[in-house]
């Protein structure tokens, strides 16, 4: 099983949400959030396209693959656009830019940035990749891979952000 | 938000662009003004009339994940079209057949959906004993039964307990409903008013339970209590066990004490006695009308309507059999 930008973020969101994922345990589309979510992406912009390159990108470390699609990169500039609907989750994507840039220099791609934008905030934040953070996603990538393999559902994080995720009935159910 | 819809009325069924076209037609061939529903109002459609539609009808429909259920004209379900199935895990699959196959995992299972059925059974003698209907016999002994559902050492036994608390339920039946005797539990005809509300509503408890699990991962054909096969999709069997006495047998004591269901809407025929068409109708409006009320769930703190309560006990079965937590059946609080 590789390790993808996804896992990457949903991991740090809640890696009970990630183990969940990762076993097919997904919910309905019911909701209003994927509709949006693919609004925002129509018109925000729908210039973007011609200017910057979709990529696919695998590498292998540790013996663990890894993959990530990144759908706006600015090759010249060396920049990976990235757009949120809310900055709700705000270190979970910049962990799971920094996995890109980190991809793009296993790669041999090296000094790149990412850009995280907000475009209902109108609000960005810019993200690079340290020394220190390349160890954190080396430890990551492991734990993510011991979860994949793992039976034991992680524990709930009874956070705040339980009530909006899709997951919310499903874990807080009870009798 | 999505809705079921009934047709009643025989006619033919086409898509429209993005609308379902229904156009009903009656004995002689004669068409009548058609009407239309879009497409992303539907939850699924109930049809009780001759429906007439071709498959690239039934495509939309399966993209639109929209499902069908056929019922005859004796009112009998007769099946349903399923969209292909869209939430699947192998992970559930396979813990839903290891907790079939395991007999004291199945077992577990099992006990718990009569304990919820028998609670939830109780609540509602309780109810109607504090309103001058003495059911107090009757709560004794189904009170006295309780210990032997976590005892039953197979599924033979408990199905033999459950059998003995439903038959004592259905004695209290008499004396709940004020102007109709409802005997002994006939089934295949049923034989009077209140044995013809309980065939078809409990039919309809059936259809909605398994709509709600094809929401879910898990797979309606393997089931704990009821023997997989018995009906194609007998886990739907098993989770009505628990809602029946909240959801159908409540309706039917309201619909016959506040007269909103009469003798005229039923046809009675030599030996057996099955609802109009009118009186089906007001049966189904009442039906979705209870399936959209809602109550404040205590665990999630948020309002959440008696339907959905079926989904959230899939939930809690996906849970259980992942070993995520134990399963608790539906024990209605308020
Ligand atoms: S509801 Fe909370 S605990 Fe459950 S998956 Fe979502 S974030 Fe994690």
């Amino acid at each position: 099983m590789s390790v993808n930008g996804t896992l990457i973020q949903l991991f740090h969101i809640c890696p009970r949400e990630m183990w969940l994922h990762t076993h097919g345990i997904n919910m309905e589309h019911t909701s209003e959030t994927v509709y949006d979510g693919k609004l925002l992406h129509e018109t925000s912009y729908s210039q973007r396209p011609e200017k910057y390159t979709e990529i696919t990108l695998s590498a292998c470390f540790n013996n663990i693959p890894l993959t990530g699609k990144i759908d706006f990169y600015d090759a010249k500039q060396k920049i990976i656009h990235e757009t949120k609907r809310s900055d709700k989750a705000e270190v979970a994507h910049e962990w799971q830019a920094k996995f890109y840039i980190w991809l793009l220099l296993l790669n041999d791609i090296p000094d790149v940035q990412a850009i995280l934008e907000y475009p209902k905030l109108r609000t960005s934040t810019t993200v690079q990749l340290t020394s220190h953070d390349i160890l954190h996603l080396t430890n990551t990538i492991s734990t993510i891979q011991h979860l994949q393999q793992s039976d034991k559902c992680p524990d709930k994080i009874q956070s705040k952000i339980c009530k909006s995720c899709s997951y919310y009935e499903l874990c807080y159910i009870e009798e | 938000m999505k809705k079921s819809y009934y047709l009643f009325n025989p006619g033919r069924i086409s898509r429209r662009d993005n609308s379902l076209k229904f156009t009903p037609v009656d004995d002689l061939g004669a068409e009548g003004a058609p009407r239309y529903i879009p497409v992303e109002s539907v939850d699924n459609l109930y049809t009780f009339g001759s429906l007439d539609a071709n498959s690239a009808l039934y495509n939309f429909l399966g993209k639109e994940q929209i499902s069908v259920h056929f019922f005859d004209h004796y009112e009998h379900y007769t099946g349903s079209f399923m969209p292909k199935d869209f939430l699947l895990s192998g992970k559930v699959i396979i813990a839903q057949t290891e907790h079939y196959s395991n007999s004291s995992k199945r077992l577990s299972i099992a006990s718990k959906f009569i304990e919820g059925a028998a609670f939830n059974i109780l609540k509602n003698l309780r109810y109607y004993n504090n309103r001058d209907k003495d059911t107090s016999v009757q709560i004794d002994t189904i009170s006295q039964m309780t210990p032997q559902i976590s005892s039953a050492r197979s599924i033979e036994e408990l199905m033999g307990v459950e059998g003995k608390i439903r038959l004592t339920y259905y004695q209290t039946f008499d004396l709940i409903i004020n102007d109709f005797e409802m005997g002994p539990r006939t089934k295949q005809p049923p034989s009077n008013e209140v044995n013809a509300l309980i065939s078809f509503l409990n039919m309809m408890c059936y259809t909605l339970c398994l709509d709600m699990i094809h929401h879910t991962q898990l797979n309606p054909t393997i089931s704990f209590l009821h023997q997989p096969g018995y009906r194609r999709y007998s886990l739907a069997l098993d989770l009505s066990e628990i809602f029946k006495p909240i959801l159908v047998d409540r309706l039917i004591f309201s619909l016959l004490n506040k007269r909103q269901i009469q003798t005229q809407d039923f046809d009675h025929q030599l030996n057996s006695c099955l609802l109009k068409e009118n009186g089906r109708k007001k049966v189904v409006k009442a039906w979705d009308d209870k399936l959209n009320e809602t109550i404040k769930h205590r665990s999630l703190g948020r309002n959440v309507t008696y339907k959905h309560l079926i989904k959230l006990e899939c939930y809690k079965l996906v849970k259980h059999i992942l070993n995520i937590e134990e399963y608790k059946p539906f024990k209605a609080w308020w």
